[in-house]
């Protein structure tokens, strides 16, 4: 009776054009922002670029340790700033004992190792018991850890635990400073093999670093553990009917995301140059969780391109917004503040979609399920 | 004979341990915790009526932030991470009531009066959204908190205020990072009826002003409306069969945590004696919801005894922890326990079993 075929598939350009937009709507309005900000700012096309490159090498090994999470289904791993503690802990035992340069770094990713998996069990432990709401869960497990690490140096070392030179120690002869110089590590793997073009400084050992990492995690994609990350992932209660161990999966997920975090924060310091003793961790997860939904990542699905897209459009934010705010209001601090509002934004805008999505889907499964049984009914009438 | 003794012992030690098991050991080494900082105080030196004033000062202070969490509890739409939002709105109505030059204690009342529609109108909103997003309410709360401070970081630089005892005084516009409320509501509250014997002082009327709301809330709670909401809150299914409307009902809610967040912080100013602006607001939720689960109450379930407890027992942590332990082992470490204990709290209510699966 009905000749109008029901073609879902094949969609009028219009629509296909919405489409696009409504699933990269974060990376378009980005760009939008970007595309108005540059030319207000004021800045030459080969400052931008080379500031861009400084920090594509900075941060983009910090923001790959959060794919593996999501991959397993855990959402955003907002506990990334454990590693990072880590990594900072590794660091400050590191220029105590006073070794500089690559085998510096290269000890203090070692070391970091430890701290990295203790937390990062810790953590996944926690987020077991926390089904169902990882995200907030892990998002108050980093700042509780903040609050030992700052007991552990803040008050324990100098005192319980032996810190050598008092050049980083606080005057009152226990405690960290609140910066620790790394100027005999700064840049050292940046500038190692850097390759100058135009003016735009190349860090190339820091890339290939980088491919190193976005290899690992294609290949451990592939593995047998990553697979049942996936499945994992998918459905919980699949994978544990399948046989996977599903508490343990994830608390590997999560192991290895601390890890990579924990490396990714030894990069982004040694390129900085120093440490910031109570602060530099603290606001890392949120601007490297902004800076992978800008690139047009979910809660449930991150790629290795969203992760670069991301890095460069976030950070070209980041650099131009304050200047074109304050081209435009006459005041600095307009820009500081917008371009904070726009990372919350970007987290508060991706999260809402998430929800609605999951929403969507499962309303979608009900009405199917409801018409499913209406055509039975049908059949045995 | 013996054999009953031993059974005797048993159940009370079984009845202790369901006890503690009940209780939440978190919450009990807490209120040990506290304990022992009474009894050390005077130990140490610190006069212990002074102590008491202080934290019987702080709680008055916050116990109206924290009395903002139950609603949006009882409905299920879990802890209000979003408090900032309603803060905000309190800190418009302030900010406003003295632009318009109002001063002294009617200046508090004209805040009150400015923060309410805004409150209003922001608790609809974000009541709405919450609604769109059921079940992922506490991390978008928070999000939501943050991207409000943020933008209203720019408000105030750019919204027209001319007062000069709010705007920066060189360039003349702009508000201050922290506005002085002398001449205008500073312990308006705290001063009404407030009782001095020796070194301890008891701010009545704040007392009176959050017994006042808590016991509304109490009555509130006891309406049709009110069973209605924790309906929605232990079963939404069963709710929605009993004819009730679901989003209605926590869009309500929301609403009132919010309008409660913004007089609550006008309560916090008067006491404090400052307004604090731009990133201030930004860490409130905080405190604010491991008071209340310090008190005994989990992610679904909140009463006005949890609030009055768990705001006493934060509280008087905050307040006792800096000069016991400075006195005692001369090193300030009360921010840092502040941190993991509130923290911490947050973190054993949120993997509790029974209320992940709900």
């Amino acid at each position: 009776m009905s000749t109008k075929p029901i073609n879902t598939k094949e969609k009028n350009p219009l629509q296909k054009a919405t489409g696009f937009l409504r699933n990269n709507s974060v990376p378009v309005m980005f760009i939008l922002i970007c595309a108005v900000c540059i030319p207000i700012s004021g800045f030459s096309p080969s400052y931008l670029l080379s500031e861009i490159v400084t920090r594509m090498g900075r941060n983009t090994f910090l923001i790959l340790s959060l794919l593996i999470p999501i991959m397993a289904g855990m959402g955003l791993n907002f506990g990334m700033t454990l590693g990072a503690m880590a990594g900072e802990i590794a660091l400050i035992f590191v220029s105590d004992w006073q070794i500089w340069g690559i085998p510096g770094v290269i000890l203090a990713m070692i070391i970091s190792i430890p701290f990295s998996v203790l937390l990062g069990l810790l953590c996944g432990k926690i987020l077991n018991m926390a089904k169902g709401r990882e995200m907030v869960t892990s998002y108050i497990i980093s700042y509780f850890i903040n609050g030992i690490y700052q007991l552990i140096v803040l008050y324990m070392m100098g005192s319980l635990i032996p810190i050598i030179h008092s050049s980083i120690k606080l005057p009152r002869g226990y405690g960290i400073r609140n910066t620790v110089s790394l100027l005999n590590m700064r840049q050292c793997i940046d500038n190692l093999l850097a390759i100058n073009i135009g003016g735009v400084k190349i860090p190339m050992l820091t890339f290939i670093i980088i491919a190193g990492a976005c290899l690992f995690i294609i290949w451990f994609r592939k593995t047998k553990l990553g697979q049942d990350m996936r499945a994992v992932g998918q459905d919980m209660q699949v994978a544990r009917d399948a046989g996977i161990n599903v508490e343990r999966t994830r608390i590997i997920s999560i192991v290895i995301s601390t890890v990579l975090a924990g490396f990714g924060m030894i990069l982004y310091l040694q390129n900085m140059g120093n440490i910031s003793t109570y602060s530099s961790h603290s606001q890392i997860g949120m601007f490297c969780i902004a800076a992978l939904l800008v690139g047009g990542a979910s809660v449930d699905k991150a790629s290795i391109g969203n992760v670069f897209l991301g890095v460069t459009l976030f950070h070209l934010m980041f650099i131009v917004a304050p200047q074109a705010g304050a081209k435009i209001t006459g005041d600095s601090m307009i820009g500081e503040y917008f371009r904070v509002f726009v990372s919350y934004g970007v987290i508060t805008v991706a999260l809402v979609m998430y929800e609605t999505k999951k929403r969507k889907a499962k309303s979608l499964l009900g009405a199917q399920l409801r018409l499913d049984q209406l055509k039975e009914e049908d059949e045995v009438k | 004979m013996n054999d009953q003794l031993e059974m005797n012992q048993y159940s009370i030690r079984d009845r202790i341990i369901g006890f503690a098991k009940n209780f939440g050991l978190p919450r009990l080494i807490i209120a040990g915790f506290l304990l022992l900082l009474f009894i050390a105080a005077p130990l140490v030196g610190a006069d212990f009526l002074t102590q008491l004033t202080n934290t019987i000062n702080r709680f008055s202070w916050n116990a109206i932030l924290v009395l903002a969490m139950v609603p949006m509890v009882h409905s299920g739409c879990g802890l209000n991470f979003g408090l900032p939002l309603g803060i905000i709105s309190g800190l418009l109505g302030a900010t406003m009531s003295i632009e318009l030059g109002f001063t002294g204690g009617f200046s508090f009342v004209i805040a009150i009066l400015i923060a309410t529609p805004i409150a209003l109108v922001l608790g609809v909103g974000y009541g709405w959204l919450l609604n769109k997003i059921k079940g992922g309410e506490m991390m978008i709360a928070t999000y939501v908190g943050f991207s409000a401070v943020a933008f209203m970081c720019m408000m105030w630089l750019l919204l027209p205020y001319h007062s000069a005892n709010m705007v920066w005084g060189l360039a003349g516009k702009g508000l201050r990072t922290t506005i002085s409320l002398e001449g205008y509501f500073d312990k308006v509250l705290a001063n009404f009826l407030q009782i001095n014997i020796g070194t301890l002082s008891i701010p009545v009327g704040t007392l009176l002003f959050f017994a006042l709301l808590a016991f509304a809330m109490w009555a509130f709670l006891h309406t049709k409306t009110g069973t209605a909401m924790t309906a929605v809150g232990s079963n939404p299914t069963f709710a929605k069969a009993a004819g009730i409307n679901v989003n209605k009902i926590r869009l309500l809610s929301v609403v009132m945590s919010t309008w409660l967040a913004a007089i609550g912080i006008l309560v916090y100013e008067q006491g404090f004696g400052f307004i604090q602006l731009y990133m201030a607001p930004f860490y409130m939720a905080l405190p604010a919801v491991s008071a209340i689960l310090i008190g005994g109450a989990s992610v679904n379930k909140a009463s006005i005894v949890n609030v009055i407890i768990g705001t006493f027992l934060f509280q008087g942590i905050v307040t006792m922890t800096p000069t016991v332990m400075n006195s005692m082992i001369h090193m300030d470490m009360s921010e840092v326990i502040r941190i993991i204990v509130s923290n911490g709290m947050i973190l054993y209510a949120l993997t509790r079993k029974t209320e992940a699966t709900r």
